[in-house]
């Protein structure tokens, strides 16, 4: 086990080295100088000049390279070119909207998931599953944005139970937090939701077929007691990993529905940042969501291995 | 299942159709405004209504339907052109450096979170059709040379392909001359299914703004138009959605029932 994890931890820090080099060096090539976007075309020689030495844009590329890498490995993210303060701040501020956007959408999803997935395996083949299947048809081809408006139009708009957009805040007490995150992760959740039953689905049907349960069935257990007692605990793995995989979807899809609901989150971030060329923010909020699905990934990796140690000898 | 094959194929022919046919006719020039005929709900002349600059929508989801399959099309294209080639390239070395590679390489662009590079990359070169379609593109390649590698890697080990290996061919001929035609089924089962997200991926990107420009219609934009007229006109949001939805699940039935079609082995619950 301990060589698995030493591998894989070996191949997690290779993957961020390149990742990193890629955000880099894909910013680098970037046209426009966020010196002179600052400063305007009229700017004088040598205030850009200042401003480029301020900034730390004049020393050479692998430099600040080596520079942001190390600042980020320490915590520090760099300073924004525009508002002048730390991005490690600004990211920690909208991290309180987009991560807890996620895990609400990650929990609201396994919520339906699970009880659809098992309903449509326990009836395969029947009119529930066929419904249940459709459904999720559905689900994975309605584009979450659009889901997104239509639950502002109807719940927002026409009934006003929920505000059409924006953040109450965290300090308004946690409900109002909650409330206003709870449009924006229904959004989120569907489709992940509708992925994550039919693994449920297809993975509890690869297990009723096994041998153990046959003796299960064999031992006097009623179907429905069979597949609670060891399906269940057995297909759970590979819906455990798609879990895994899809908080990592849920950050990345989060930036689309922020821009949906108005919510200050990452993705927000991202694009004022874009528009602003303020490419240090930029590349450090894409890195920072890159890492997390990378270390998720490499958690899910070993958790796995830890609970089937016939993985371990793969690689 | 082979009511799949014919729901999916007769909503996706109809998307296809409807792109081909704007290239000859709309019922009005999809950009001529009329500001006098703003935000009419679907009726008789204008069968699905028109937007904030009178704009006919009907014809605007015509071409704006071409705009989403060139672009998921050529991103498809894109995947499968590099990524067959090192799939099979990668499974006829299995076990080499360039497998090796190969395969991590592929990790490598899996663990990114597509959606946030698409917009990486298009933000950083330029919002437009051209670079959202390589967006898309980079990330079907993983996609192709996994599968690839994958069903040819069990090719490698059956008698027919041991033939042509006494027979003295090279390991690039038999991958192309017996690999590749037995794993052309599942290339276009997974077409499809990269084709139907692609649709997707255009979508949310021509939504924030950093796909297709103006104007060229896109049925993403549609949307991120409609998004402060929701109240006012509902159908300028729901008409482009109903669109994105009808073909990404026009397209993912028909490749379910390909893929029972063309090989009932794989009769297994997608997930």
């Amino acid at each position: 086990m301990l060589r698995y994890a030493l591998k894989r931890l070996i191949s997690l820090i290779i993957s961020l080295a390149v990742a990193s080099l890629v955000i880099f060096f894909v910013i680098e090539v970037a046209p426009g100088d966020p010196a002179q976007f600052m400063l305007g075309m009229n700017a004088q020689p040598d205030t850009l000049a200042a401003l480029r030495a301020e900034l730390g844009l004049d020393v050479p590329k692998w430099e600040r390279y080596l520079d942001w890498v190390g600042g980020m490995l320490t915590g520090d993210f760099g300073t924004s070119y525009t508002y002048r303060t730390p991005v490690a701040d600004m990211v920690a501020d909208r991290l309180w909207v987009s991560l807890p956007l996620a895990l609400y959408a990650l929990t609201l999803s396994t919520l339906i998931a699970f009880p659809a997935g098992i309903y449509a395996a326990a009836r395969r083949g029947r009119a529930g599953d066929v419904a249940v299947m459709g459904a999720t048809q559905l689900g994975v081809a309605i584009p979450n944005f659009w889901f997104a408006m239509m639950l502002v139009l109807i719940f927002a708009i026409n009934l006003r139970w929920f505000g059409a957009g924006g953040f109450a805040g965290w300090d308004k007490g946690f409900w109002a937090g909650i409330h206003s995150l709870t449009l924006p992760a229904i959004a989120l959740a569907l489709p992940q939701a509708a992925i994550l039953a039919r693994v449920m689905r297809s993975s509890l049907l690869d297990i009723l077929g096994e041998d153990f349960m046959r003796t299960a069935r064999a031992k006097g257990l009623s179907r429905r007691q069979a597949l609670w007692r060891h399906g269940l605990r057995n297909a759970l793995i590979p819906v455990l990993t798609i879990i895994g995989l899809q908080f990592a979807f849920l950050m990345a899809g989060a930036i689309i529905i922020e821009q949906v609901f108005y919510l200050p989150g990452l993705g927000r971030l991202i694009f004022q940042s874009i528009s602003a060329r303020d490419l240090i923010v930029v590349e450090s909020v894409v890195m920072l969501l890159v890492f997390a699905v990378i270390v998720v990934n490499f958690l899910v990796d070993l958790a796995y291995a830890a609970v089937d140690p016939r993985l371990r000898s793969r690689t | 299942m082979r009511r799949n094959l014919w729901l999916g194929g007769a909503l996706s022919s109809l998307v296809v159709l409807a792109a081909l046919i704007s290239f000859v006719w709309t019922p009005f020039d999809h950009a001529a405004m009329n500001i006098p005929e703003k935000l009419q709900r679907p009726n008789a002349v204008h069968w699905f209504g028109t937007d904030h600059f009178g704009r006919d929508i009907f014809s605007m989801i015509m071409v704006g339907a071409r705009t989403s399959i060139a672009v998921a099309l050529v991103a498809v294209g894109i995947g499968m052109a590099l990524g067959v080639p090192l799939g099979l390239a990668a499974a006829a070395r299995k076990g080499s450096w360039l497998d090796e590679l190969i395969m991590r390489g592929n990790d490598l662009i899996f663990a990114f979170p597509s959606l946030v590079i698409a917009i990486l990359i298009t933000a950083v070169f330029g919002a437009g059709a051209i670079n959202a379609i390589i967006a898309i593109g980079i990330f079907n390649i993983p996609v192709f040379a996994r599968i690839t590698r994958g069903a040819a890697l069990s090719l490698w080990e059956r008698e027919f392909i041991l033939a042509a290996r006494v027979a003295g061919k090279s390991a690039a001929r038999i991958s192309v001359e017996h690999i590749l035609p037995n794993v052309a089924n599942l290339l276009i089962v997974q077409g499809t299914i990269q084709f139907s997200l692609g649709i997707l991926a255009e979508a949310a990107l021509s939504y924030v703004g950093l796909g297709a420009q103006p104007p060229t219609p896109s049925w993403g934009r549609m949307l991120a138009d409609a998004q402060t007229l929701v109240s006012l006109a509902p159908h300028l949001a729901l008409i482009p959605g109903v669109a994105i939805i009808l073909t990404v699940l026009g397209l993912n039935l028909m490749g379910d029932g390909l893929r029972d079609y063309l090989d009932p082995r794989l009769r297994v619950a997608r997930t």
